[in-house]
């Protein structure tokens, strides 16, 4: 069977890989939007850090003996912490002016993080193993599925929609809510605001930590891989606009789809198939498709 | 004024000399490259207010442009960086328009995205020679009759075009459409209601900046012979922000002096720290966001106005 002259083992296979590519897309421009939301600062670092995410695994498992599940926890910690305290140390001081500001300042961490990397890791990549339990493959009648694929698209759904979950429906959230739209009368309420701005640029880093681990088995570990992804994921959120979590969310696998599934008919387009549609969005629906105009 | 114009002297005179100084001159043209680079991106973000992080696409291509043009049509370096400028500039106006649909963050974003698209067209392009890229692009005779293989010849070819951008982009800072520049970095909304077609501004100004840095991409090809990704790639395009914030966004000699600096230390660091070149200049971003964001420049001037002002009390 084939579909538009493909066949249909092979089309399935980059829709697969294009949905896994779209998680971390979705995880990424979603850490990144629920950032700007209360800090009002492109995290340009972002990359790095899941890149930070994806080193952790790589060295609990070479120094430690930790495997793939004790990282999933460990990464978002350690890296969070790490950003939180990047937040208190750096960021504090630049919330007062011009958000070019946090762009540039977080430009020259992520510059710092990345050449320290390549100083110890070289620009080449580690293999990390496949976790045991999610070995080999199912197959689901119509297609043979990598298990580990699949719990990634499904892993880093569960992951977005507890993010949505916590944002809209619950007391924390709604505290992280108001201080977004007004962190003065938020504070006025008695939110401890510069607490929830530390926490929340933590907890976004740790979904970019929880995307490199995820990742980590998946592709080679490398410096280099932070810098590849983030501006392809500036792009899915000029698409998407930062307003809404589920726009972050549908944008991010959606685009991942796309680029996967342009791999199959016009591969030489692939890299660039996203930012010919951030083109195309931004003549036909400046805002972004899930965006407000401000 | 008078200060500015006494800058200038000392621009020019010191431009004049320094190839007797016994500085390594392919170094003094690379850093008079890149500060026509950096006075370019400046005219954006210094007097316009727009923050571009994809000029590397316009310094890069019209390189490739320029490389391209002398190496396989034979064309004379004259009409190769003029058919450079040109296509940085049409480029530019491609990206311009679409990246002025949004603002601020947004508009940073933006160019950073069509800028990574256009490096990954010249990774796949068969004309820039991918990985490779161009090499041995040949300096050429200059009008016929000068002949560019002496490195003198060449620096002052590439001093007089640096002069010229760097004029030019003083003469449109100081006319009436540089004020309404100024008036939409200050306003925007302000300088709309007040009838300025904003976008129509913007969109002019980015052109002029893609076209000089692209000015300065074709000089610098045409100065080393060779053309690489490196120049279209995103770590370029803020090395140019670095070069302009820490000599001084706004100033008009500010870009001169940090892309000097930066190049000098790019220049003296690489050698004995290898690639930690990349977390210093990294953490140089850190240091001039944090402290010093009025840059070299920028912090002599007010230094400067200090010490007057304390004179006349």
């Amino acid at each position: 069977m084939e579909i538009f002259g493909v066949p249909i083992q092979a089309f399935l296979g980059q829709l697969l890989l294009g949905l896994v590519n779209g998680s971390f897309y979705a995880m990424l421009s979603l850490g990144l939007a629920v950032i700007f939301g209360l800090l009002n600062i492109i995290n340009f670092s972002h990359g790095a850090l899941y890149m930070m995410g994806a080193y952790v695994a790589f060295l609990a498992l070479d120094l430690l003996g930790l495997g793939f599940w004790w990282s999933l926890a460990l990464a978002p910690l350690l890296v969070g912490g790490f950003g939180m305290l990047i937040e208190r140390l750096l960021m504090r001081w630049i919330y007062k002016l011009d958000h070019l500001y946090g762009l540039l300042l977080t430009f020259g961490l992520a510059l710092m993080i990345e050449g320290v990397y390549r100083y110890f890791f070289g620009v080449s990549g580690q293999p990390y193993p496949v976790p045991d339990l999610l070995r080999g493959a199912t197959n689901l009648g119509f297609m043979i599925l990598p298990n580990y694929r699949g719990f990634v698209v499904l892993a880093s759904l569960v992951i977005c929609l507890g993010t949505w979950y916590v944002i809209e429906r619950t007391r924390l959230g709604a505290y992280l809510r108001a201080g977004t739209e007004n962190p003065l009368l938020a504070q006025a309420f008695g939110v401890n605001v510069p607490l929830m701005v530390t926490l929340t640029f933590g907890f976004g880093v740790g979904l970019a930590a929880i995307g490199g681990v995820l990742a980590a088995p998946i592709i080679q570990i490398n410096p280099l891989m932070g810098s590849n992804i983030i501006i392809t994921v500036f792009a899915v959120v000029v698409i998407g606009g930062m307003g809404s979590i589920i726009g972050s969310i549908v944008t991010g696998l959606g685009l991942g789809v796309i680029e996967g599934l342009t791999k199959v008919y016009y591969s030489e387009a692939s890299s660039t198939v996203v930012f010919v549609i951030m083109a195309i969005v931004l003549l036909v629906r400046p805002a972004g498709l899930f965006g407000r105009e401000k | 004024m008078n200060k500015t114009y006494a800058g200038f002297a000392a621009l020019i005179a010191l431009g004049l000399i320094a190839p007797y100084s016994g500085v390594y001159p392919i170094f003094l043209m690379k850093a008079l490259c890149f500060a026509l680079f950096a006075c370019a991106f400046n005219l954006l973000l210094g007097f316009t207010g727009l923050l571009s992080f994809g000029h590397a696409a316009f310094f890069g291509t019209a390189g490739y442009a320029l490389g391209y043009s002398v190496k396989q049509w034979g064309f004379s370096p004259e009409f190769g960086i003029l058919f450079a400028v040109a296509f940085a500039a049409l480029l530019g106006w491609l990206i311009g328009s679409l990246a002025i649909r949004r603002q601020g963050i947004y508009f940073a974003m933006i160019t950073l995205a069509l800028a990574q698209m256009i490096y990954f067209i010249c990774l796949q392009a068969k004309f820039t020679g991918a990985e490779d890229g161009l090499q041995g692009v040949p300096r050429g005779t200059l009008f016929g009759f000068i002949d560019l293989s002496s490195d003198i010849a060449t620096y002052y070819l590439v001093f007089a075009l640096f002069i010229t951008g760097f004029l030019l982009i003083y003469r449109t800072v100081h006319s009436p459409f540089g004020q309404v520049l100024k008036a939409i970095r200050e306003n925007e909304a302000r300088a709309l209601s007040l009838g300025y077609d904003v976008d129509k501004y913007k969109l002019l100004a980015f052109v002029i900046s893609a076209g000089l840095a692209g000015m300065a991409g074709a000089t610098k090809t045409l100065v080393l012979g060779f053309e690489t990704l490196t120049d279209v790639n995103w770590p370029q395009s803020g090395e140019v922000v670095l070069m302009t914030l820490i000599g001084g966004i706004g100033t008009i000699f500010g870009p001169v002096v940090g892309a000097f600096f930066i190049t000098t230390m790019e220049n003296e660091l690489a050698d004995k720290v290898g690639s930690w070149v990349q977390v210093i200049l990294g953490a140089t971003f850190v240091i001039c966001v944090l402290a010093f964001r009025r840059g070299i420049v920028g912090e002599l001037s007010a230094l400067f106005s200090r010490k007057k002002s304390a004179n006349a009390d």
